[in-house]
């Protein structure tokens, strides 16, 4: 029989303390982020380039960011480097898990998006005087960055979810480990963690449409 | 003044370029006529070091093009080119396309620039279209941007590869009508091209290419009008 009673009242009490924790789940997310596209950006040109060792490190980076689990690489990074005496803090760990994991999976949407960029726009660029840098800076990554930004997107909600993952290395102030310390004072799982994934459909739906109206503004082409 | 010596140009095993010396003096326009595979194009990437070349020697005012201590992006500034596929820069406006060089390369300042942008964009006749994006351009108006991109940069020479093929018949006039008035005001012109009678009409010479060489080059009423080399007169005729 079913015979649960729902405690809702207590899992609302506790809402403040998870939207604090939502923030920090947002943070780490968009910092992730950002550093993300920074790296991809080097590791798509590496991978452009013709320096073999570079091209080997890159395509070395996104073969390992896509092909282990996100956990597994969060969990290196804390407890691996802790047990070669390097010690970091577990917010560190999980940003740098899911900077790595951003970075190699954002690799790949821009090396397809480059693609879609006709060749000829460097060409051009360079017949103007302008440096491979420049035109690059100027004309190649900024229309890159529109054939991409879907899949950014997309990757921006992963890796809200994945921040999640930070728990497992003890991180208790994002929305996961807020979560995770009420349900172990309560035992009232269901309420906290349903409670939880509705916040976390919020975020991801909110980036979507933030995405959707930035899109308007950037893309005026 | 341009001077081509002796070029050999390869793409692998291909050999497209095969041997072609050509100079055009300051103030100068020369047209190249020829069929496709004859290697015209191929050359005029090789004028401003944007392809290769495997044998010979390109230089520019005396500035030896292939050579690896040549600033390219220095040289690149004084040879303008506009190619076939207009290559408008499609995430800025009109304005944006022509200023953008002049203020990155040139490093002249936003005001300097966008008066500069202005006036090439109003002597082209895209004056009312500062603020558009290329691709609502024809096809005829993208290529008069882009020729006022080219020029924005001051340039001393300007190369057109094909200005007018990739343009619907009826956007072929306005274009040739900006190059006339270009070659008009002493420009020193390289053009390859497939309009014989613009040719014709604003050359002081013109070569004829085929198989990757100088095939027969001179006065443009004496190439195109009566030409020495048969197979000069055949190429005329099947273009005609």
């Amino acid at each position: 029989m079913f015979d649960y009673t729902f405690q809702w009242r207590s899992a609302l009490r506790a809402l403040p303390d998870m939207l604090q924790g939502a923030l920090v789940t947002f943070e780490t997310a968009a910092l992730s982020m950002i550093f993300g596209v920074l790296i991809a950006l080097a590791l798509t040109l590496m991978r452009e380039g013709t320096q073999p060792v570079l091209r080997g490190f890159a395509n070395g980076w996104v073969s390992i960011a896509r092909n282990t689990p996100s956990l597994f690489q969060i969990y290196i990074l804390y407890f691996g480097l802790g047990s070669l005496g390097l010690h970091v803090s577990s917010w560190i760990a999980l940003l740098a898990g899911i900077t790595f994991n951003n970075a190699g999976y954002l690799a790949e949407n821009f090396r397809g998006g480059l693609k879609a960029v006709p060749t000829t726009q460097m060409r051009a660029a360079r017949s103007l005087g302008m440096s491979a840098f420049q035109a690059y800076r100027m004309i190649i990554i900024p229309q890159l960055l529109r054939v991409v930004f879907y899949p950014l997107t997309n990757q921006m909600v992963w890796a809200v979810l994945m921040t999640s993952l930070g728990v497992i290395v003890g991180l208790n102030n994002d929305l996961t480990g807020v979560t995770q310390d009420y349900n172990v004072k309560t035992f009232r799982t269901f309420e906290y963690f349903a409670l939880a994934a509705g916040l976390y459909y919020l975020i991801a739906k909110a980036i979507v449409g933030l995405a959707r109206l930035m899109a308007w503004r950037l893309f005026r082409y | 003044m341009i001077e081509i010596q002796n070029v050999h140009k390869s793409f692998g095993d291909l050999e497209v370029v095969k041997g072609v010396s050509l100079t055009v003096e300051k103030g100068e326009v020369v047209s190249i006529i020829g069929g496709s595979g004859s290697g015209k194009s191929t050359l005029l990437m090789c004028i401003n070091g944007l392809e290769p070349i495997q044998k010979g020697s390109i230089r520019v005012d005396g500035v030896e093009v292939h050579d690896k201590a040549t600033d390219l992006n220095r040289l690149r500034q004084r040879i303008g080119i506009v190619f076939q596929q207009w290559n408008a820069f499609p995430h800025l406006t009109v304005l944006e396309n022509v200023m953008l060089a002049p203020r990155k390369v040139l490093g002249k300042s936003k005001q300097e620039a966008e008066a500069l942008a202005v006036q090439q964009l109003t002597h082209v006749g895209l004056g009312d279209k500062l603020k558009t994006f290329p691709g609502k351009l024809s096809g005829g108006q993208q290529q008069r941007m882009a020729i006022a991109r080219a020029l924005a940069m001051s340039p001393d020479y300007m190369l057109f590869d094909e200005a007018t093929s990739a343009l619907d018949p009826q956007l072929v006039g306005e274009v040739l009508d900006t190059m006339r008035m270009l070659a008009e005001d002493g420009m020193t012109m390289v053009l390859v091209t497939h309009e014989i009678r613009f040719a014709r009409d604003v050359s002081d010479r013109v070569a004829f290419f085929r198989n990757g060489l100088v095939h027969e080059i001179g006065a443009p009423d004496q190439v195109i009008g009566n030409p020495l080399q048969p197979e000069t007169a055949a190429f005329l005729k099947s273009v005609k």
